[in-house]
Order: structure tokens, then C-alpha cells, then sequence
């Protein structure tokens, strides 16, 4: 019989838990996107050493309570609001590495004017923007990322573009104002992507550094709970129906 | 060395901001206000003092800077006019809920909707009972002219970090719009970093290794975690009301009547008292600096002495509520005012304490 003690020695050690994130068990449901982009998050911030001079500002939405998973200082704001919030703290102590997390209602349908408006003022903050194209915390209502056709409870037949309007490309539109210095969109489903989502997600928070403007990490992600999809079901349905409408890759780097 | 100036009420709160060493104001331009930010952006504060200005897309915006601004633990202002002060409720009640100190200004004017851009009183009920979401109470300051503009600024930030409770000073388009000669205090260092994390150890400035995580939040998902906010809230409350409450009085020793008006209405009642003194009527002026707390005690304190009180405030009827409340039926109380951004003459407040408590 082999012992646990055993296995556990510094030269096994193949992947750790980041020190930057806490011991809380996460709410989120298994196969969600948020805890693997949180992991990720954590990972920059201990790569980076900037623990000490971080500041998280969370949502409104399933990843209203991020700031009990990450430590780190937050402020958690009022839905859509994160990107003014990360304004002022960013402008009052401009040293400090300030990033927003927002989901697809938050960022880009109550919270647009200040998603847009920050971004405009070229704020020298990091917006990790999560595209689940639906509402998960309220129980899957239709997000303004909703593709065509797609089942939510308030569009039980499927988005109606006539009806409900279209599926907004909020992170195109970001990347066509000047003060955005860095617009990706990346996805975590498979190994690859989550090590290319990283990349982008270090490459964000060093842009503060150079104080080059505003960075967004769009990652378009899964809400099995909100799909009512099994964790695989969903990620093969994203990839065949989200990413022709949000394909993946940089659209902006300057 | 105190400074003389001749200014603005609006021009005044600008100038006592970057004197008392405000980190941040963050506003949204809106009628009769706008002088407030024009001028910090003519004194270019961030050359001399370190103070950031910015001109928000929305008041909406520029509230939740506020927050973001006040959980970092900063001193942080905004001022706006009625409607704007409208859409920053859903702010305002975050920063409550999260115990956030900061400085709101409302240059009220007339509504309801878009009403009017004259002065008005109108919004005293949202700004002592709460105004937006919530079980809240804001600090609230009501200047009677120019020289109270300016030294509000410093009591309104002094008393929401004492308290870590946003303060308003609740004003009008008659105190912002008119000028008068103001008293400046000296310039103020701004905290170092080091002086507002001793005094703000709360603040969400960088987890540092010698401190667990500071979470700036008013999320409490269980009812019984929320309720025990809601009662240290509450506990608070109590206690501003205890120690907190500010007011004048004038001519008030022997009266038998009594005016109770605050802000510009109190600057006109004061005229009608004299006006009524040489008439022989014996009657006093109360004027509430703090509208929450409100000197309930106070005025009731007058209630064996006098035989009617008459409120005079620019609305159909908002503070008189609250001085019916502390006199509870023990006097009459009436109450007199213009609306819709109409001033009351000091011959009108005369003529309505004649007809309404006197010959009433």
C-alpha cells in the first residue's frame, strides 16, 4: 500500500494551488468557467509578485462573491458599475494594479456606459470580461451576448433577433476606441486555451505597468446550469455555436 | 491667516474641497452646480495639492467612483443638482451598506422630472429618509450661505470618517448662485499613504502581508448576517442622533412663536422675524444645521413656551413633518412655502405667520 505522504513530496509536484487563492470552497457550479479564470487570475497575480498592490473590483452576478476566493483586497460593486469604480481607485492610487471581473449582463448591457467610458478614457486598468451569454445567477435569463437561436428563460423559443435585437460584439466595439491598448478573446476548455488565456491575462496586467491604457480579456465560457448542458455537452456546444459568433484570437494589441 | 474672498456658493465648495485637502472629486455637470467643477478645473488642484478631478460620463458614474474612491480609504466628493442626485441613489445606498465615508453636494432645484433650474428645498425627504434602497440614513448638512458652503466641506468629511457614513450638504440654487465674502481656511496636506492607512485601516489599498484581506462590500446573503449590519447600522444612527445635532437660534428667548427653517429659507425667515418684531410679535427663529440628526429635542424643548410654530421651507411641506413629530401635537404647526423654484419674500413668510398661527 502506498501512502498519500508518500506521493506528496516537492519532486512529484507536477501543478500547486496558487498562494493567492484562498481556501474557500468555490460556489460555482462544476464545469463553470469562473473557477478555472479565477485560478488563472491567481496564477498572474503570484507570477507577477503584485499580491500587495492588487485590487479586485467584483461584480454583479455568480461571481458576486470572487472576492472570497482571491486574496486579495476588493471592492465589490453595484451590477455594471465595476469599470467606474476601478476608475477612481486606479486615478487615486495610480501605483496599484487595479482590475475588473464582469460577467456579459454586467459589463455589457446595464453597465455599457461605464464599460465604454472607461475604456475611453484609456484607463490604465485590466477588464476580465466573462461571455457566458446568459444571466446564471438569476437563473438563466437572456444576456445581450445571447446568440441567435439560443434557449434562455426569458426567450424560451430562442433569441429572436426581430424581437430581442442582436447579439451584441461588445469587445469589438471596445477595441475601435483609442484608449483601449489591448483587446483579446479567449476561452478555457480545453489545456491549450487555458495556458493562451493566461498569456493574455499576464500580458493585461503588465500593460498597467507601462500605463498604455486599457487592457480586456474576453473569455467566452460555459454555464452548464444556465444551458441545462452536462460540463463536456456544453463545451462542445460553445465551441460550435459561440465561437463562430466570437471567434477567438486578438483584436487589438498596440 | 484666515483669506477673504468674494465668490460663489458653488465657487466656495470648489475652493474649501482642494483647502482641506480632498483626494478626489468626481462629478457630472447639471444646473445650478456647474461652477463647482469649472472651478476645480480652473485651479488645476492636481498641480498643486495632488487632487484628482474628473468629469464623469453620468452621475451615476461619478457615484460609484465615489465608492470606488471612498473604500480606498480617500477623501472623496461629488455635487450634483436634484435629478442627478436622483440617479446616484442606487450609489449612495452601496456606499451606506459598505460604511463608506464621502462627501455628496445637492444644489437643489425644482421638480419633480426635469422641473426647473431654480432653486428649490424639495428634496429634504430624500435626503434625511433615506432616498434610495434600504434601511440608511445619511449624514446631512443644510448651509445658510456662502461662508457655511465652505466650512461644511471640512465638517461633512470630518463627521462621515468619524462615522464612516456618507454625508450630504443639502443646498439650494439660492446659496450656490449667490455671492458673498467667505473666510478660507489655510491649505491642507492630503494623507500620505502611510497616514491613511493608520487612520483607514479598513481601506482596500493592497493586501500587505501584516493584514488579512480588506473586502469593501454590502453583501450579506444571509438574512440573519444582513441583520446584524442593519442593526449596527441602526446603532450608529442612534448615536449621531445623540451627539451630532447642530442648530441656531434668533431672537428665540422670549418668543411665543417660532419659525423653523433651514438653509436660504432660514436667511429669509430671519428678515420676516425682524419684520414681525417691529409689528410687536414675539417671535423667534430656529434654523436645523443638521437635517439628520434633526433637533427634534430641540424644538420640542420651545413647546411650553410658545403657541404655534410656522415651518417656511421652499416645497409644499417636507421638513414640517419632522417638527410636527418633535412637538408631537403639543403646538400647532403650520407649514409655508413657494414652490417649483419660487423664493418666498420675507414679507410673505410675515404675512402666512400672521394668517396661519397667529389669526389662526
Amino acid at each position: 500500500m502506498i501512502d498519500i505522504k508518500d506521493i506528496i513530496k516537492p519532486e512529484n509536484l507536477v501543478f500547486k494551488k496558487s498562494k493567492v487563492l484562498t481556501d474557500m470552497e468555490m460556489h460555482y457550479c462544476p464545469g463553470c468557467s469562473h473557477g478555472v479564470v479565477h485560478n488563472l487570475i491567481a496564477e498572474v497575480i503570484e507570477d507577477m509578485d503584485i499580491q500587495n498592490s492588487v485590487i479586485g473590483v467584483a461584480p454583479v452576478g455568480c461571481s458576486v462573491l470572487a472576492y472570497n476566493y482571491l486574496h486579495i483586497d476588493w471592492h465589490e460593486a453595484a451590477h455594471g458599475r465595476a469599470p467606474a469604480v476601478a476608475t477612481a481607485v486606479k486615478r487615486l492610487m495610480p501605483d496599484k494594479f487595479v482590475f475588473t471581473y464582469q460577467g456579459d449582463g454586467d459589463l455589457a448591457a446595464i453597465g455599457t456606459a461605464e464599460t465604454i467610458h472607461a475604456c475611453n478614457r484609456g484607463e490604465d486598468i485590466t477588464i476580465v470580461f466573462i461571455n457566458n451569454g446568459i444571466y446564471g445567477m438569476t437563473g438563466g435569463q437572456m444576456a445581450p451576448t445571447t446568440i441567435e437561436g439560443m434557449v434562455a428563460s426569458t426567450c424560451p423559443a430562442g433569441r429572436d433577433l426581430k424581437r430581442d435585437g442582436y447579439p451584441i460584439k461588445i469587445t469589438e466595439i471596445l477595441a475601435t476606441l483609442p484608449g483601449t491598448c489591448y483587446v483579446t478573446r479567449q476561452a478555457v476548455h480545453t489545456p491549450g486555451s487555458v495556458r493562451k488565456t493566461k498569456i493574455a491575462l499576464r500580458k493585461a496586467f503588465e500593460n498597467q505597468i507601462a500605463k498604455k491604457g486599457t487592457s480586456i480579456v474576453e473569455v467566452v465560457s460555459t454555464c452548464n446550469s444556465g444551458w441545462r448542458m452536462t460540463p463536456v455537452k456544453a463545451n462542445n456546444w460553445m465551441v460550435e455555436n459561440m465561437f463562430p459568433v466570437y471567434p477567438l484570437g486578438d483584436i487589438k494589441d498596440e | 491667516m484666515r483669506e477673504l474672498k468674494l465668490m460663489k456658493g458653488n465657487e466656495a465648495i470648489a475652493e474649501a474641497a482642494v483647502r482641506y485637502g480632498v483626494d478626489g472629486y468626481f462629478g457630472y455637470p447639471i444646473t445650478p452646480q456647474s461652477e463647482v467643477m469649472e472651478t476645480l478645473m480652473l485651479m488645476k488642484p492636481w498641480e498643486t495639492t495632488g487632487m484628482v478631478v474628473l468629469q464623469a460620463e453620468s452621475e451615476v458614474a461619478s457615484i460609484n467612483m465615489l465608492y470606488g474612491g471612498a473604500g480606498s480609504g480617500k477623501r472623496v466628493m461629488t455635487s450634483s443638482s436634484s435629478p442627478g442626485v436622483s440617479l446616484m441613489q442606487e450609489g449612495i445606498s452601496y456606499i451606506a451598506g459598505a460604511e463608506l465615508p464621502c462627501v455628496i453636494v445637492n444644489v437643489v432645484r425644482g421638480g419633480p422630472g426635469l422641473g426647473t433650474i431654480q432653486p428649490s428645498q424639495s428634496d429634504y425627504f430624500q435626503a434625511v429618509k433615506g432616498g434610495g434602497h434600504g434601511d440608511y440614513k445619511l449624514i446631512v448638512l443644510a448651509p445658510a450661505s456662502v461662508q457655511e458652503m465652505a466650512d461644511f466641506i471640512g465638517l461633512a468629511f470630518e463627521l462621515a470618517f468619524k462615522y464612516r457614513n456618507p454625508a450630504m450638504i443639502l443646498s439650494d440654487g439660492v446659496i450656490g448662485q449667490m455671492m458673498e465674502k467667505v473666510e478660507f481656511d489655510e491649505y491642507r496636506k492630503r494623507w500620505t499613504e502611510e497616514e491613511l492607512i493608520k487612520n483607514n485601516p479598513w481601506a482596500a489599498t493592497g493586501k500587505t502581508p501584516d493584514r488579512e484581506r480588506n473586502v469593501i462590500t454590502s453583501l450579506h446573503l444571509q438574512a440573519v448576517d444582513q441583520e446584524k449590519l442593519n442593526h449596527k447600522l441602526q446603532a450608529k444612527y442612534r448615536e449621531i442622533e445623540k451627539s451630532e445635532v447642530r442648530y441656531e437660534t434668533y431672537m428665540c428667548d422670549d418668543a411665543e412663536y417660532l419659525i423653523v427653517a433651514f438653509g436660504s429659507s432660514a436667511r429669509i425667515s430671519k428678515k420676516s422675524v425682524e419684520l414681525a418684531r417691529t409689528k410687536g410679535i414675539k417671535v423667534g427663529l430656529l434654523r436645523p444645521i443638521t437635517l439628520f440628526p434633526f433637533p427634534y429635542r430641540e424644538i420640542d424643548a420651545y413647546s411650553e413656551q410658545i403657541k404655534g410654530i410656522l415651518t417656511v421651507e421652499m416645497n409644499a411641506g417636507q421638513m414640517v413633518e419632522d417638527v410636527r413629530l418633535a412637538v408631537s401635537g403639543k403646538v400647532k404647526v403650520e407649514h409655508f412655502g413657494r414652490m417649483g423654484g419660487m423664493v418666498s419674500s420675507p414679507d410673505e413668510v410675515e404675512e402666512a405667520l400672521e394668517q396661519k398661527i397667529i389669526g389662526g
